[in-house]
């Protein structure tokens, strides 16, 4: 930007930037902002301010458990998703496998398939295999899903991973398991916490596979679709919704923070 | 059992059909400071890492200090390495690196403390604990590297090219730093290099190795007075080799007739050949003296003509056209005075002179 232009007569890419930031982030401040209007109506004018759809949506306890079960399902395909893609990510820097594209290409298809269609496959096979639909199938579904992520994440991690720096930590007299935890896992941990955050986030908003995959327990975005329906439950879920914005705010805050903590401490060795 | 400290014997090791290794067997000795020579792929670094632990011999068993080391894995070994890259953990400060081995060492904080402080006294870093890896020039993560290893008071260290990454003049300081550091404290190091100078400078024996084999061993001054065989005498430092035939040979003097050089006389040789037998009479660049006027004398005296020249400083060299031979002979002259003007004159005649010591006389095949 031209240091010398006074601010009241702005370029032609300042304009541009404003008006593009200007299209994301105001519906998003939506959010908040009608979370705390008295009216129950998503309408301008405003009516007044008023806590009490924070105080609904404590109360209302099929939103809570939707809530929860999103969180179960999240944390779960978090976890389980990131160990296999650590493990696999450690196979394929680390050994010559055969075939090791084809294995690679093989465990990254869910990336392409749409959602849609891995769906109705997962539902045919689920139904076929006559395993009655619940939150541990939604957790099957989003860990396929979440998986290619975490691999894609960690394996850029470990590939600037110097392998002398287990060998001398085996040299010094540590054994493998020990060498993964003072060297292996310290390094690549910044990669692994942005994996969770990753996994977590895609399984925390996937609609499509939910809605497909699950039965009497709904997960939060297939139960503020279905709120959709019923105007009086909106409010609460936009509480919710500024809720979650706000914790995702200092979620992603930390994890930027960590993040460049991870990219200083190792900038010597080549990542 | 003499006093080795480790003993290869037989020690192969093959990478599928590449025999990186190919039936070693040589002592080191305790307190030595051995080098192993060769050029790049010759197997150097497996050897080392055989020693390590890294690599498990295809045939033939390590021995470091009388047991037998096959079934011991890396981290259970009484020796350490330092790496070609350092391998210093960047997530660890320069305390933290040293002190990476001592978990299971038993010492208090304070006596741990101590050791590291002592440690980095021997580095000359004293006060660069709370370091970064990151912020350690390429010369200091070598000194952490070594003082991580030390600590250990391992009884080999060993060290893979450590030298490597340094420059020119850091790495002809660090060189006699590691010696003084070997000799202060009395541990065997086992040392790769491909740099024929670093061995000669560092080392008490001088392993060369070519193609897996270990061709032979020798303190520096033997391998490259009277080195064994034309690989040796070929690799370390610059060499003439003149082809000829012996003519006689009387206890460990000999006569050689060869085509450029004329009859050569050689004492004290280190082969002994006997009459008829095929050789090379070899010379080293710096032991043939050109003259510049007729010296009168035909012995030991071979005439040429001047070719190309090179300066480098404290020393020239310049080729020499000899009739008989089609390659030039190598002259190194060291430049006592400033003026050199022998130097620019081509074609011009010269005589050069050597005495019967300073031949080398192999066998030819
Ligand atoms: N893990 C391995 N797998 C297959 N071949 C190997 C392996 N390690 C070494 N080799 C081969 O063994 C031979 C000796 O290698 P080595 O690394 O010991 O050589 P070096 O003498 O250390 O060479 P340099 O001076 O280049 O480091 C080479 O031909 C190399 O390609
Ligand atoms: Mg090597």
């Amino acid at each position: 930007m031209n240091a010398n232009r006074p601010w009241w007569r702005p370029d032609g890419f300042t304009v541009y930037a404003v008006i593009y930031l200007t299209f994301i982030y105001l519906p998003v401040l939506f959010l908040p902002l009608f979370s705390f209007n008295k009216s129950k109506y998503i309408a301008f004018p405003l009516k007044g301010f008023t806590l009490q759809w924070y105080q609904k949506m404590i109360n209302t306890p099929d939103l809570l458990e939707a809530l929860m079960n999103s969180v179960k399902v999240g944390v779960a395909v978090a976890i389980l998703s990131t160990m296999f893609g650590l493990l696999a990510a450690k196979a394929v820097t680390r050994y010559r496998i055969p075939g090791r594209g084809a294995v690679m290409g093989f465990i990254m298809v869910p990336l392409v398939i749409p959602g849609i269609i891995l769906a109705i496959s997962l539902l045919i096979l689920i139904s076929q295999l006559d395993i009655p639909l619940s939150l541990w199938t939604v957790g099957f579904a989003h860990m396929l899903l979440c998986t290619p992520f975490a691999m894609l994440v960690l394996i850029s991690r470990m590939e600037g991973f110097d392998r002398c720096l287990e060998e001398a930590a085996l040299d010094l007299g540590e054994n493998a398991w020990m060498t993964f935890w003072r060297v292996t896992f310290p390094i690549v941990l910044p990669g692994i916490v942005a994996s969770l955050l990753l996994t977590f986030t895609i399984s925390f908003d996937e609609f499509v596979l939910a809605f497909f995959l699950t039965s009497t327990d709904p997960t939060l975005p297939i139960y503020i679709w279905s709120s959709l329906r019923f105007p009086t439950k909106i409010p609460a879920v936009l509480a919710l919704g500024a809720s979650i914005f706000v914790i995702s705010f200092f979620v992603v805050a930390f994890a930027e923070w960590f993040r460049r903590r991870g990219v200083k401490t190792d900038s010597t060795s080549g990542f | 059992m003499s006093d080795a400290i480790i003993s290869f014997q037989g020690v192969s090791k093959h990478f599928g059909s590449v025999k990186a290794v190919e039936d070693a067997s040589f002592d080191i000795q305790r307190g030595e400071f051995f080098s192993l020579l060769g050029p790049s792929g010759c197997g150097k670094t497996t050897l080392l890492r055989m020693v390590a632990g890294f690599e498990i011999p295809s045939a033939g068993e390590i021995m470091i200090d009388g047991q037998p080391m096959s079934a011991t894995p890396p981290n259970h070994r009484p020796v350490n390495m330092v790496f070609q890259n350092y391998a210093i953990f960047p997530h660890l400060d320069v305390r933290n690196n040293i002190a990476f081995g001592m978990r299971k060492a038993g010492l208090t904080r304070a006596e741990l403390d101590k050791r590291i402080d002592e440690a980095l006294e021997l580095i000359k870093l004293p006060g660069y604990g709370k370091r970064g890896a990151e912020e350690l020039s390429g010369g200091q993560r070598q000194r952490v590297a070594l003082a991580r290893a030390l600590i250990k008071q391992p009884k080999v260290l060993l060290l893979d090219e450590p030298l490597g990454a340094l420059d020119k003049k850091l790495r002809e300081q660090m060189q006699i730093e590691l010696r003084q550091l070997q000799q202060q404290i009395g541990i065997t190091f086992l040392f790769v290099t491909h740099d024929q100078e670093e061995a000669l400078t560092l080392s008490d024996r001088i392993a060369v190795m070519s193609e897996g084999a270990v061709i032979e061993i020798a303190s520096p001054a033997q391998l490259y007075e009277s080195p064994g065989s034309r690989f040796v005498a070929d690799f370390i430092g610059s060499m003439n080799f003149f082809e000829g035939e012996v003519t006689s040979s009387t206890g460990n003097t000999m006569t050689v007739q060869t085509g450029a050089l004329g009859t050569v006389s050689v004492s004290d040789s280190r082969a002994q050949m006997t009459s008829g037998q095929k050789a090379w009479v070899a010379i080293r660049p710096e032991k043939m003296q050109p003259v510049f006027s007729d010296p009168g004398t035909g012995i030991n005296t071979v005439t040429g003509t001047m070719g190309p020249s090179a300066y480098l400083g404290d020393r020239s060299h310049f080729y020499v056209h000899l009739p008989q031979r089609e390659e030039p002979a190598l002259v190194a002259l060291q430049n006592l005075e400033r003026s050199m003007n022998h130097l620019h004159k081509p074609n011009q005649t010269v005589w050069l002179q050597w005495t019967s010591d300073a031949v080398v006389v192999l066998p030819r095949d």
